[in-house]
């Protein structure tokens, strides 16, 4: 355009501007007369909102871009500057989004069997769900840990356990991401460990491990030690990855539990990329040269009812993450500006009522994250809201996406939605209100003193409790809850049980574990933990050493609580 | 304070290690509005620390919010230990992700009314003001 522009005379240049104000008045006009015909005109019986409670315009035309940023500066092309339309430059034309169903289950026997069907499957890539006492850092022999083993994920108690989980996997090959935070270091240890055994070493390895506890404390509440030596923690694997382990993403910074617990999309947006900016600080605040470890951070959003308003959030982080990392962190290195998110559709959503509506819901929430640009993608199965999924609605779900990627032609071009009036001004909107929430955040001292006084923990149960009379009320309508129900609401269909007898051999397994190893290298390593923590070195390579040495995951976490101490939670509702 | 007026008293818990505590967190701020005293456990309770808080805050109900999968243990367990405590008279009941056959056998065991997803909280109200009335000691005998 400018080349153009630069070539006509100035006449003409005039003629051209003189030419658009009048289509601008005479667009002026016209909705000025559309508004009119319409004032009186009947609407339905609903609210006009989004999910989140966003008023809705009727309509949107070109004035409501009048006062946007330009084109290169608002959007710019996929894999450039501020990333609007996506992290890369050819996007899905080049590969498609990673298709990975988050998985785990009773022992990692069962789960290491599940995963090889997956892949045959064409699924291509794996993510490991834990039990909730390995999310929790207990072993499954721990008192603590009675009728959790294996129930909800997967038990993983020490390097034995990875090793199974794995086995016959190339660790080289298959990328894994694995969902744990409290102890996340431990289990990356394991899986490195783990990899090790295989002849992988830890450059080798690509995947993600999850590791962000301040979403821990703001939503999903799954922690061990308190913020300071966790956040400590967490940029020791920044600086370790950095240097041994260069392709893996070392944090997935989690919008997706944040909007699970009750979240609106702006809330989601904000929370996580003040997070992300919070370890970005710690991580500089160490030393650590911010592209050294930047480009390895990556996301994690959830993608809920409201179609177009995900799709624009997507678009919104991607933007102010970019900014951000330019402007006020000083990252010189594109890799640092660009934001990568995995996606998973909302389990929230799901119905326990008719639920295969929920495969409907779930085709749908695929789609906005497609269109959003997404790296990689979990598609919910129908049947989570009753127990885990059974192997066959986890087919229909990695189905889903696959129909999304071969049949409706969603990404054969980048970010199709972009130029539309309605999702830019979307875009913008939910850019500004995450800016007036970053402002909020530094009101109350940052985000660690906001844990402390459970800012957050209540303004995610605000939204949460609003929701619940919004949907109670009838005010907003859910399919085959609170309308559309026709007594076919309680379906029997078969859900997947994990048999108590797993809990009695996972524990036997532990007892011939503590037998067998050599009991000196597990002493021996978990002192020189505790010290580390003490002294402040880098705790990976003790942690890797305690792996080795077959330390339990409960043994690892409690040689550094000696030190650190664990969290304790402000209480309130 | 005369015994029609007194306020029942509940006691919301989350047991085991589950931390998904939006369900617990909105039910006892319905509680609340609904004229309920509410006392909130906070997380990762075991059954005896839920058991303690019953006995020592002396209430009518213990509503657990159990989403895990770890319910058919940590039901009876509470139950098991109301009993032992002299708490026979209160009433254990909860929601989460429990399937049908599973409600059934705890009531079996003497769990009350299990609450699954989508239930209208309301429906959780009326049930504990019913039981309230048929089951309430007079207060001082």
């Amino acid at each position: 355009m400018s080349t153009i522009e630069r070539e006509v005379p100035t006449e003409s240049l005039k003629e051209k501007l003189r030419k658009k104000e009048e289509e601008v008045d005479a667009l002026r006009r016209e909705l000025a007369r559309w508004q009119a015909e319409h004032r009186d005109a009947p609407t339905r019986d609903t609210s006009f909102t989004s999910v989140s409670g966003r008023e809705v315009e009727p309509l949107y035309t070109p004035l409501d871009r009048e006062d946007a940023p330009g084109y290169l500066e608002g959007q710019g092309l996929p894999g450039r500057y501020p990333f609007t339309r996506g992290p890369y430059g050819t996007m899905y034309r080049t590969r498609l989004w990673t298709m990975r169903q988050f998985a785990g289950f009773a022992t990692a026997r069962e789960t290491n069997e599940r995963y090889h069907y997956l892949l045959r499957n064409g699924q291509t890539g794996l993510s490991v769900a834990f039990d909730f006492p390995t999310l929790m850092g207990y072993d499954s022999d721990h008192p603590r840990s009675l009728g959790e083993v294996g129930v909800c994920g997967v038990a993983i108690s020490s390097l034995a356990d990875m090793e199974t989980l794995f086995d016959g996997i190339p660790l080289d090959q298959v990328s894994v991401s694995m969902t744990i935070n409290g102890p996340a270091i431990i289990l990356f240890c394991f899986y490195v460990a783990a990899a090790e055994k295989q002849g992988v070493s830890s450059d080798q390895l690509r995947g993600t491990v999850q590791n962000d506890i301040l979403k821990e404390y703001q939503a999903q509440h799954a922690w061990v030690f308190p913020p300071e030596p966790a956040l400590r923690a967490i940029v020791d694997m920044f600086e370790w990855c950095s240097e041994h382990a260069p392709l893996y993403n070392p944090i997935s910074i989690s919008g997706y539990h944040i909007r699970e617990a009750g979240a609106t999309a702006s809330q989601e947006l904000a929370f996580t990329l003040r997070n992300g900016f919070e370890y970005v600080e710690r991580g500089i605040e160490r030393g650590l040269d911010v592209d050294s470890f930047a480009p390895r951070l990556s996301f994690f959003f959830d993608i809920h009812n409201d179609f177009f308003e995900e799709v624009a959030k997507l678009r919104a982080a991607r933007r102010i993450w970019a900014r951000h990392m330019k402007e006020a962190y000083g990252a010189r290195n594109p890799a640092s500006w660009r934001l990568r998110t995995h996606c998973q559709t909302a389990g929230v959503t799901l119905t326990a009522q008719q639920p295969e509506n929920n495969i409907v819901r779930v085709a749908y929430q695929a789609m906005a994250a497609v269109l959003g640009g997404t790296q990689s993608l979990h598609t919910n199965s129908m049947d989570e809201t009753l127990a885990l999924p059974t192997e066959k609605s986890v087919r229909v779900a990695l189905r889903t996406q696959q129909v999304l990627a071969h049949e409706t032609g969603v990404p054969n071009t980048i970010d199709p939605l972009a130029g539309s009036y309605y999702v830019e001004t979307l875009t913008d909107e939910l850019e500004a209100e995450a800016q007036g929430l970053f402002r909020e955040i530094d009101e109350i001292g940052g985000v660690v003193p906001g844990i402390e006084a459970g800012w957050f923990q209540k303004e995610i149960a605000h939204s949460a409790l609003r929701q619940q009379e919004e949907m109670e009320s009838g005010q907003r309508v859910i399919v085959g809850v609170n309308e559309f129900t026709d007594g076919s609401e309680e379906v029997a269909i078969d859900t997947l049980r994990i048999d108590p007898e797993v809990e009695e051999r996972q524990r036997d397994q532990m007892a011939r574990l503590r037998e067998e190893r050599d009991s000196a290298a597990v002493e021996r390593t978990l002192d020189a933990l505790t010290e580390a923590a003490r002294s402040g070195e880098n705790l990976v390579p003790r942690i890797l050493d305690c792996a080795r040495a077959y330390c339990t995951l409960y043994e690892i976490r409690h040689a550094m609580e000696k030190e650190f101490g664990s969290y304790k939670e402000p209480v309130f509702f | 304070m005369s015994e029609t007026d007194r306020k029942i008293r509940v006691l919301v818990a989350k047991p085991g290690l589950d931390g998904h505590d939006r369900g617990a967190k909105v039910i006892a701020s319905v509680f609340r509005d609904a004229g309920f005293e509410v006392i909130y456990t906070g997380l990762h309770q075991t059954p005896e620390m839920i058991v303690s808080a019953a006995v020592q805050e002396d209430v009518d109900v213990v509503a657990m919010s159990v989403l895990s999968g770890a319910h058919m243990t940590l039901f009876p367990r509470v139950r098991e230990l109301l009993d032992a405590e002299g708490a026979d008279h209160v009433l254990l009941t909860g929601g989460g992700i429990i399937p049908e056959d599973d409600m059934k056998e705890l009531e079996k065991k003497g769990v009350g009314r299990l609450f699954g997803p989508g239930t209208p909280t309301t429906e959780a109200v009326r049930y504990i003001r019913e039981w309230f009335e048929e089951n309430r000691q007079p207060e001082g005998v």
